[in-house]
Order: C-alpha cells, then structure tokens, then sequence
C-alpha cells in the first residue's frame, strides 16, 4: 500500500486519477482501517487529506449557510458552539457516529462517502438539504449529498474525484431539525433506522417538510411526499399519521442481523413520528 | 516493502520509527516503541482497550495508521501518571477495586482522564456515555463508575 | 486469647466456626494495581522474545466441508515466511474415542482440522512469518479446495432424522437406541414420581424455552509465546485459566514430555471459562519446533468468536405443578443443548442445577448432548445453570402470577434447606438460599414503588461449586515477610485475598506478603481456575500452607525455649509459651524468629498440597426493574440487585465486583447477546459491534447484599462466588418484563423485535 499525503486537492486529484489499483481517500479512518484489519479490503493506493489547508475548518458562509471541511471530526463539530443551534438534528446525527474515541476521529463526509444505508449523519443531511462539493479532474461541481452513494459501499464519484467540502445551507428563520435512530443498546450499534426531519414553520404551521430514512434502503434517499404530508398542517394527529404511513411505504428494507424487514419497516413508523414532534418543537421555537 | 520514517511526541518524549503503511498506530506503540499498555481487545474500534490521545482528542489508536503520528503529540496509559505518584484516577481504580482483570483498564484511564480533563464535574450519566466505547466484561461498570465520580470530585477540592 | 489462635487441625477442611478476623473480611488495595493502572501488567500479548515470529492462522470459511486439497507450498515460498504447520505436524498418538472420552483428540481436532472443516472458523493450517503482516499475507497464498457438505447449527434440527451427520461414532453408550447419532450423551436424574406429583397440583404448567449461544466476551484476545526446540524441551507464555492443564494438552498434542514444557500463565484479561482450554498454544509451539525460533500468536476478534468456545445453546422443555398454597407438587424439565462439533455440552450441569434450589418431592430431569457446525463450547461461568434458572424460575414466576401468589413467599416456601435431598441426588449441608431470599424481601429495593411502563423480576439461581487439586506453597524471608506462591492466575483480584488469609494465619501485615502465581516448573499441580474455587481452594491450601509454616515457627521457639512444640502458641504473629509455661517466656515474633532462622534449622516455608471436596454450593436471588417501550420492544434495566450467600467474603469489594460482573454478564444474555447464524451456516456477527455486551450506558449501578452462611467444608467458611451471579438474571430481566408488558418472553435474548412480536400477539389476542 502506498500512502500519500498532498497539500493540495489538485495534488490528491492528480494522484487517484494516475493510480493503479484501489484507491482510498483517508479522513478519519474509521471505516477503512476496520476493512484493512478485518481483511475486507486493503487499498493500494492511500490518500490522506488531513494536510490539506482548510481541511479541518468550520466556516459560515455570507448566506448564512455552512461550509464544514472533509476532515472536520465528530467531536469538532459537537463541539462548535453555533452551527448545533442552526442543524441540531444534523449535529446529533452527526454525534451518534460511534463512541467517545471514533468521534474523534470520524468525519461527516468520510460517513458519507462509506455509502452505508445505516450512516447516522445522512439521513439528517438529505433532511437537511445539504450538499458536497466534488473536485476531480474535470474541474468541480455541487452535489446534493443523496446523489453520492448509490448502493451498500458505492458511490458515484469517479476515478480521480474527491469531495473537498460539506455544505449545510442557511437555516433561516422558522427551522428546526431532528435525527433519531433505533438501536438495540444505548451506544455502540449500527441504526436498525435512522430518521432524519426538517421542517419550517410559520407560527403553527408548517411551510417546508423533508424526511428521510437510514438503513431501510440500499441508500439514503429523501421520502417523497413528506412535505405533502406536512406543509399546511399543525402536525395534527392525520398528518403524523401520513407521514408515518409514507415512511413506512418507502421502506425497501432487507431482514439480517440487525433487524427484519418487518421490524424495520415498524419503526420506520415509530420514528417518523417521534422525530417530526421533535424537529417541530425546535422549528417553533426558532421563529 | 518501503517503510516511511516518522517523527511524533509520546508522553512528552519525541520518538522516531519506521513503519510499513498498513501498521496501526497501536502496532507501532507496541511493538516497535515497546508501550503495551495500549491493548488490543478487538482492532475495529468497538472496544477502546487501545484508547490514546492524539493532541488532547481521545481516539482509538487501532484507528490511526503509524504515519499518521507525524508531528503530533500523543498520550498513552505510560504518561498518566507524573514520576512515582499515580493520578487519582489510578489511585481511586486500585481504592476501588474498579478493574478485575485489568485488561480494559489502561484505555479507561486514559478516556476518564480525558473526560474530566473537558468536563472536571461529570454526572453519572456523562461519565456512562463517555465511555460506552469502553468495553469492560468483568465488572458491570458499576465501581468503575463510582472510581471515576470519586477521583472527579478528590480533583475538584484539590483545585 | 486470641481467635486466630493456632489448633491443630491438620488435615482437617471442615469449617472452625464463628471467630472475629483481623485481615480476612477487610477491603485493602489489591497487589497487583499498580501495575494494572500504569500499563505495567504483561498479559498474553506483552511479552516479546530475541528472534520471536509472527503466526497466523488460516481458517474455514466454510460451516462443513471435506478439505480435498490443502496446498501450502505457495506460502512456504514467500520472504519472510519461517514455518507453515498443518495437522499432519501434531501428534498421531491421540485416539479418538467416543463422549469426552477422548478430550484430547477432540482438542486435536478442534485446533486444526483432520479432514473436514466442521465449522465456520475451523483452523487449516498456520503460518509463522517475520512480522505480523507477512504472516497474513502468507494466509491469502495457502491454496485450500473444499467439497462443501450440507450443515446443521440448530440444536433442535440436528436432532432430527436426515440432519447432516457431524462425526459417526462419537455418542457414547449412555445414548439411547435409535437416536441420531448427532446425540453423543444422555443424561438423567432425578427422584419420586413425577406424574404422581402433578396430579397432585391444582395447577400445572408446561411450556418450551430457548437459549442461543454466547460468548464469555473477555476483551483479551488469546495469546501466547511458545518456543519448542528439537530437543523436546519448551517454554510457554499464554493468557490461561490454568496454565498445567495447557501445559499437559500441549504435551500430548506434540509428544512432548510433559515436565519439559514449562508454561507461565500471562496475566489474563478475563477468562469466565472461556480460558479453561487450548486453541492457540500447541499451533505457536509446532510452528515453533518448525521454525526453530519463538513464535507469537495472537487471536483477531473475529477469531476469538469464530473459533474459540461460546457457551451451548439451548432447547428446553420444563413441566412445573403446583398448589394453590404455592407448594411445587413435581418439577419436570428436558434439556437439549448444543456445543458445536464436538462432545461436552454442559447438559447434565443444567440438568442437575435446574430444580436445585427447591425442596422437592418428584423432579425428573433428562439432557441430550447434541453435536452441530459450530465451534467447540467452553465453559462460560456456571456452565449450563442460566438456561436452566431462565427456563425454570419463568415457569415459576408464571405460576406466581397465575395464582396471585408473591414470588419470594413462594420461592421460601419451596427452598431447599439444610436436609433436603438435592434435585440431583446429595443431601444438602448447610446452604444459604433461604437467607438469600430473606435478605431480598428485606431489600428496599423489594418494596420500592415503580413507574408505570415497569416491571420487577425476582429470580432464583445455584451453583455446585467446585474444589480440585491444589498445591501453595508459602516461604518466609528473613525479615518477616512472605512470598505465597499459587498455581491459579489471578483472574478478578484472588492475589488479594490469598494474601489476606495468610496474613490472617500468620498474623503478619497484608502488606508483608507478595503472592505470585508460580508457573509449571516452580509448584506442584493446580487445577484450572474454574469452578469458583479460586478462593475456596487455593485459600484452603493457603491457609493450610501458612499453618504449616506456623508450626515450624513454633518449633523454632520452642527449641529456643527448651518446652514441649505442644506448649507454643501462635497469637497475632507472635509464638506464646502457653500452659505450664504460660508467661515464661516473652512473646517471640515472626520476624524475629526468621531472623535467625538459617542457625536454627534452615529456612521456613510451608507447603500443601490436596484435592479439597468441600466447595460449599452457592445460591443467590436477584431482583431487577425493567422498563418495556411498547413502541420499539426495547427494554432497559433501571435497577438492579444482587443478593447472594458467599459463605464468608475473603475480601468484600471483591466478592461485590464478582455478583456485579455476573449480573451484568446476564443482563447481556438476557437481551442482547446471541450467535447469529446465516443460511450458509456462516457466523455472522464475530465481532464487539453485532455482537452486543453492555456497555457502561446501558446500566445501572448493581447493588449487592452479601450473605454469610458458611460453608461447612472451608475453615473460614468460604463458597466461591464468581459463578452463581450469571445464573438468575436472565428469568429475572425475563420476569421483569412479564411484568411490565404482560408478555412472556420463552426464546433468549429478548431481543426488541422479539418482544415487538410478542406485544402484537397480545394485542391480537385480545
């Protein structure tokens, strides 16, 4: 295995596009090093980002909105003493990653690009809205982060392509957003489900709703129908009845270790509901 | 194979190696800098027997690869206690008796040590939460638990 | 005079009576912290030698296939790569032999594979390397072909006529004709007439439970430093429970002689049974004997659940009558259990513990031990007694609930006692359960009020406990202090309270004595760890060795004194001239007397060396609250309590630290932990992550009631306490959520789905 470690994203660029055999960006680490140690997987070529300037910074940006750096950890976010009070829910989600010791290790970004549909920090933000910034060798572009994995382990990032920032956009008035997730324990596990929740509101009522769901499809995907659910309604008994019942028909889940289709199908139900009251009390408090 | 040489600060020691770029950091405490207190209870960072810190950050050093101690400063069980006198987390271990078989305990110290380091005043439930990443079978946390709230407090007055 | 005044009682176990301790029942720091909370401890993987190689082991990925092809010249090939061993580089000495008869052939087997591969995990060969790294990759060029056969991993289906058979030939004849010969034993027990009892009940329930397998989950992978020389001679380093039963195992495995391989135990980061065999060590010391130089073999994770011994699983059938009056008429129970590809499933221990607590009239217990794909079980504290106390004390709960009865008052009701015939043949001593009991009623926690969405459980559980060979011997150095040395690791603190009871004996400060677990070439036979005999044996012979070394003091002084040895007691540490010569003489000191002792006779040490039978049985009642969210099926424990007899705690904290860790031990089983296995008799979950133990927010803090009841086979009076603690907590936490949601859990772990299903039942149902 060769590592390397660039100063610059065109230098790490220029070296997955010219590598022979896998490839692997290395943020926090805490997922490959388990693949290197269970022998699922050693890359040959290693790329760590860390040297990278600006990789490990937090910045508002003039809209208002975020722009967290690809090795920014867990903990440094938890941490933050602003960006918890616009995305809460993102920042639990965020914070649920692992124990004491992986937060301070793992990032956002590197638990995106895993592409596990049981990532905690993804379903929060597709809620969210949030979207990653791609270099590669074709220059640069935006992507909304439900576009980056498209299966268990994969994404669609290409040969030679590294995501340089993570973007939450700004939060605004009226906003609130919540993550929860099943686990058997209370630390330690993968989700069995993960929800994710942003809403707006406008006094009592709702004016924009996302949800979406981790580990009940081979991604992360935004449930569809969620705002009509939601906006217009107080959050009344029927809507949360609907969008129980959406997440629960957007679940395509497989049964295995860690839970069957049915009981994750169950709490896909039980958790849209518990998460929209909470993401809805932080929604009316923030007007 | 081409091992790559490295440079950090251990303990407050600075120490140099060479390591193949697969070795974890915890391979490279242990067996080439000769620290074993660190230990291996799992290597996929489920169980914090190998808990370090790396630049203040408590971390799982079978999570970080050797290379990527360059230039950083890095704390294990060896640098806990000051010469002679063990901490008073070490003392209110032993007083205690919140190890059995002492295996988990080194990655304990180092993540308690961690935690009162940030927060000198935990609640039960702070201190249960912040080492959940910390496996221990045989004691049931309990006198770990109340050995951390102890040593928390015995700091507290002695500040 | 004092009380640990010295009588002769040489020889003598039994227990001496009530008397008022100076050490013993005292809490001070334990010897070996230091080096615990500094790093310090080497425990299996600490230790390093000149020219040491790395080793790893290839392993079947398969539940059961015939190895046709094992080709490992490749690896041979490779830089760096110093040794590769398969099975044809151990012992074709060992016989196979039907049961557990032929132990040593079925731990040949289990540590490299013969000609099958018989469960996912199974070792093929190994690989000694330079470093870590090349032995790995030495692995990947190991070229294995396999003819898969069809596999079986459920106790109940490997049973069944047509299940895929592990090993033809391996029941013993305890078997009854006509049982697939997956069935290797047959056990059963039990007195009265059992279908004469349930007519006498006024109710009478009958009702099927499951256990899955689990790991005793010590963090301490196993690991081990061996060097074996062409001249048969070895050293051993390992992580172990009992480092001369490793010690004959390897022997026999290499055809060594026994005597020429010394093993050091490690210190050991937790074993609960787990460490009571052999995996690794005999595959570093083949490859070692190969390479001609050290050999370091360390386990994965992975590989500790893949092919290191969980405990058995379990199918049971339990049949409980009773009165109105909550008197148990007849106890019936069925126990399947499973333990892997080999004989030795623990079915007789659950058979005999499942009815043990109770005083009872007619009891019938049968157990089949049945063979599957899996790993070999190892004990794992209390071998076979939780899935029994989880089968037995829900019957008894439901019959509690049922006939609005309270569970303790029933339970005291029906407790064995001092006199009762045993459920599995012995007539009982003196036992501590009804005191158990009585201390639970009495706990505030009994009475404390719960919230809504709670339930509390109350289990009982037993435990035979165990003595075995001993050997300890005790030297005395010149300026009065002491060096212990025992045979048993120290497992959870036993150096502390072996220094306690001889200081008690001695009448020396705690402080004054050093214990060190001798290794093979320095003490006589030590049976395992195992058994909670710890305390209770190598104490015994602690005890016996330190007075052994009291009597030589004695003489000493009474040379000195020119009296009869008979004329000199031993009080706080000083020999006393007593009787006619009462106040002749000053009291002479210890250390004054080892002072001089190389003038007057030579140096001072005290030996001994026994096989106790003594090992009093223990018995505990827990009680838990648990909460059920009826949303998720998720269940959490609020409270607990641990209430058990340890005849006399040696040293409190570490008593309390034993029921603490058993508690927590079966709060895992209970709801979390399990082996899963896939369709394609693969493990599937070998690691911390899936395989979930608690961790420190899942609890409570545990509360403990220490009991004294003594045990008549211990001068002090000593039971062992490390084992019963595993046994109630599961029917606990399972009552404890009948209680809160109204379902009956029968199938463990209670996992949140399980319950999910349960609670949908009920609402079905009603």
């Amino acid at each position: 295995m060769d590592y390397h470690k660039p100063s610059t994203f065109e230098e790490a660029v220029a070296i997955a596009a010219g590598a022979a055999g896998t490839t692997r960006f290395l943020a926090g680490g805490t997922d490959i090093l388990v693949q290197m140690r269970s022998g699922i997987a050693t890359p040959e070529v290693l790329i760590d980002i860390k040297g990278i300037a600006g990789t490990r910074d937090i910045v508002r940006e003039d809209d208002g909105g975020w722009c967290i750096g690809v090795a920014v950890t867990g903990a440094e976010l938890t941490e933050h003493a602003e960006i918890g009070h616009d995305w809460p829910g993102v920042i639990e989600a965020v914070g649920l990653i692992g124990s004491t010791q992986v937060q301070g290790r793992a990032t956002p970004v590197g638990n995106l690009c895993n592409a596990s549909p049981a990532a905690d920090s993804v379903p929060a933000l597709v809620a969210a809205g949030a979207e990653v910034t791609v270099q590669g060798p074709e220059g640069t572009r935006r992507v909304p982060v439900e576009d980056i994995p498209t299966g268990p382990g994969r994404t669609s990032l290409k040969k030679g392509e590294v995501v340089t920032a993570l973007r939450l956009p700004p939060r605004g008035r009226g906003g609130g957003d919540a993550y929860q997730r099943f686990i058997p324990r209370t630390e330690m596990d993968i989700a069995v489900i993960g929800c994710g929740v942003s809403l707006r509101v406008s006094g009592l009522v709702i004016t924009e709703a996302r949800m979406a769901l981790g580990a009940v499809a081979p991604t992360v995907e935004p449930v569809r129908g969620a705002a009509d659910a939601l906006v217009g309604t107080r959050l009344e008994k029927s809507a949360l009845d609907a969008l129980a019942d959406l997440a629960q028909a957007a679940c395509n889940p497989i049964d295995d270790k860690r839970g069957t289709v049915k009981f994750r199908t169950h709490l896909a139900g039980v958790y849209a509901r518990r998460v929209a009251r909470i993401a809805y009390e932080r929604a009316r408090a923030a007007q | 194979m081409t091992k790559i040489h490295v440079t950090a600060r251990i303990n407050g020691d600075e120490v140099e190696f060479l390591c193949d770029p697969r070795e974890t950091m915890l391979d490279v405490l242990r067996d080439r800098l000769g620290l074993i207190g660190a230990k291996e209870g799992c290597g996929t960072g489920d169980c914090g027997a190998c808990s370090i810190t790396l630049d203040g950050r408590l971390v799982c050093s079978c999570l970080m690869l050797g290379v990527e101690a360059e230039g950083r400063e890095i704390g294990t069980v060896e640098g806990i206690a000051e010469g002679e006198n063990l901490h008073p987390l070490q003392r209110k271990f032993i007083e205690h008796a919140a190890l059995q078989c002492g295996f988990c305990t080194p990655g304990i110290l180092v993540a308690a040590k961690n935690l009162l380091e940030r927060n000198p005043d935990p609640s039960e439930e702070e201190v249960r939460y912040w080492l959940a990443g910390n496996l221990c079978r045989c004691t049931g946390y309990d006198k770990i638990i109340r050995a951390v709230l102890d040593a928390a407090a015995e700091m507290r007055e002695a500040s | 005079m004092a009380l640990d005044e010295y009588r002769p009682q040489e020889g003598d176990e039994a227990y001496e009576g009530p008397r008022e301790f100076r050490q013993v029942g005292t809490r001070p720091d334990r010897p070996d912290g230091f080096d615990k909370v500094t790093g310090r401890a080497r425990f299996g993987a600490d230790m390093y030698a000149p020219g040491m190689l790395h080793a790893a082991i290839l392993r079947s990925p398969h539940a059961h296939a015939r190895i046709v092809r094992l080709d490992t010249s490749k690896a041979e090939a490779l830089e760096g790569v110093k040794a590769v061993v398969t099975r044809a580089d151990f012992s074709k000495n060992v016989i196979f032999a039907p049961g557990t008869v032929g132990e040593f052939w079925n731990i040949l087997e289990n540590i490299m594979a013969g000609e099958k591969a018989l469960y996912d995990g199974h070792a093929v060969a190994a690989v000694a390397a330079t470093t870590p790294l090349i032995a790995r990759d030495a692995l990947k060029l190991i070229e294995v072909e396999y003819e898969i056969l069809p596999h079986v991993t459920d106790v109940d289906e490997a049973m069944k006529p047509g299940a895929p058979v592990i090993r033809e030939g391996a029941a013993d004849r305890s078997v009854p004709e006509g049982m697939h010969p997956n069935v290797v034993r047959y056990h059963e027990s039990g007195h009265g007439d059992v279908e004469a009892g349930f007519a006498e009940a006024d109710l009478v329930i009958e009702d099927h439970f499951t256990t899955e397998a689990t790991h005793q989950g010590y963090i301490e992978p196993h690991a081990c430093l061996g060097t074996l020389g062409a001249d048969g001679k070895g050293e051993l380093w390992c992580c172990t429970q009992g480092h001369w039963y490793v010690q004959k195992v390897c022997a026999a495995l290499l055809d060594l002689e026994t005597a020429n391989l010394r093993v050091t135990a490690s210190e050991i980061g937790g074993g609960f049974g787990g460490k009571t065999t052999v995996f690794i060590e005999p595959v570093a010391l083949a490859l070692s004997r190969k390479a001609g130089r050290p050999v370091k073999l360390v386990m994965s994770r992975a590989e500790v659940f893949r092919a290191t011994g969980p405990t058995a699983s379990a199918s049971m059938d339990i049949r409980i009558g009773m009165k109105k009056d909550g008197t148990i008429t007849a106890a019936q129970g069925t126990f399947r259990l499973q333990g892997g590809a080999f004989p030795g499933a623990p079915m007789e221990f659950t058979a005999m513990c499942a009815f043990a607590c109770y005083d009872l009239r007619h009891v019938r217990q049968v157990g089949y031990d049945v063979m599957t794909n899996r790993p070999k079980q190892a004990a794992y504290r209390a071998p076979g007694s939780p899935m029994a106390a989880f089968a037995v004390e829900s019957v008894i709960d439901e019959l509690c609930n049922r006939l609005g009865l309270d569970p303790i008052e029933v339970r005291l009701k029906n407790a064995a006692r001092e006199g009762t015939k045993a459920s599995y043949g012995p007539t009982y001593p003196r036992i501590g359960l009804v005191e158990t009991l009585e201390a639970a009623r009495a706990h505030p926690h009994y009475a404390a009020p719960l919230k809504p969405g709670q339930g509390r459980g109350i289990s009982c559980g037993f435990w035979f406990n165990y003595g075995g060979e001993t050997s300890v011997s005790l030297a005395l150095s010149e300026d009065g202090s002491a060096q212990v040395m025992v045979g048993t690791p120290d497992i959870g603190g036993s150096r502390a309270s072996m220094a306690l009871m001889a200081a008690e004996v001695l009448g020396i400060p705690y402080e004054n004595i050093r214990v060190t677990v001798a290794d093979t070439g320095s003490l006589g036979y030590n049976e395992i760890s195992h058994g909670s005999r710890v305390t209770y044996a190598s104490g015994l012979a602690t005890i016996k060795a330190a007075r052994d070394a009291v009597r030589k003091l004695r003489q000493r002084a009474a040379d000195k004194w020119g009296i009869d040895v008979e004329a000199v007691d031993w009080v706080d540490g000083c020999a006393v001239p007593s009787g006619p010569n009462a106040g002749d003489f000053d009291p002479l000191p210890l250390a004054e007397i080892t002072k001089t002792m190389g003038a007057t006779g030579g140096p001072i040490s005290g030996h001994f060396e026994a096989t106790p039978e003594g090992a009093g049985v223990s018995f505990a009642t827990h009680i838990v609250d648990a909460e059920v969210d009826r949303e998720t099926g998720k269940t959490r424990v609020v409270r607990y309590t641990v209430v058990q007899d340890a005849g006399k705690a040696i040293h409190p904290t570490y008593v309390e630290g034993q029921f603490q860790g058993g508690a927590a031990q079966g709060i895992g089983w209970a709801l979390n932990e399990e082996y899963i296995y896939g369709e394609d008799g693969r493990l599937q979950n070998p690691g911390f992550l899936d395989y979930r133990i608690p961790v420190a927010s899942d609890l409570p803090m545990i509360d403990t009631v220490i009991v004294e009841v003594p045990n008549p086979g211990h001068p002090f009076g000593v039971r062992g306490v490390g084992e019963t603690s595993i046994c109630p907590p599961l029917a606990a936490i399972a009552n404890a959520v009948s209680n809160a949601a109204g379902v009956r859990l029968r199938d463990l772990p209670m996992r949140p789905s399980r319950i999910l299903d349960e609670l949908e039942k009920q609402r079905d149902d009603a």
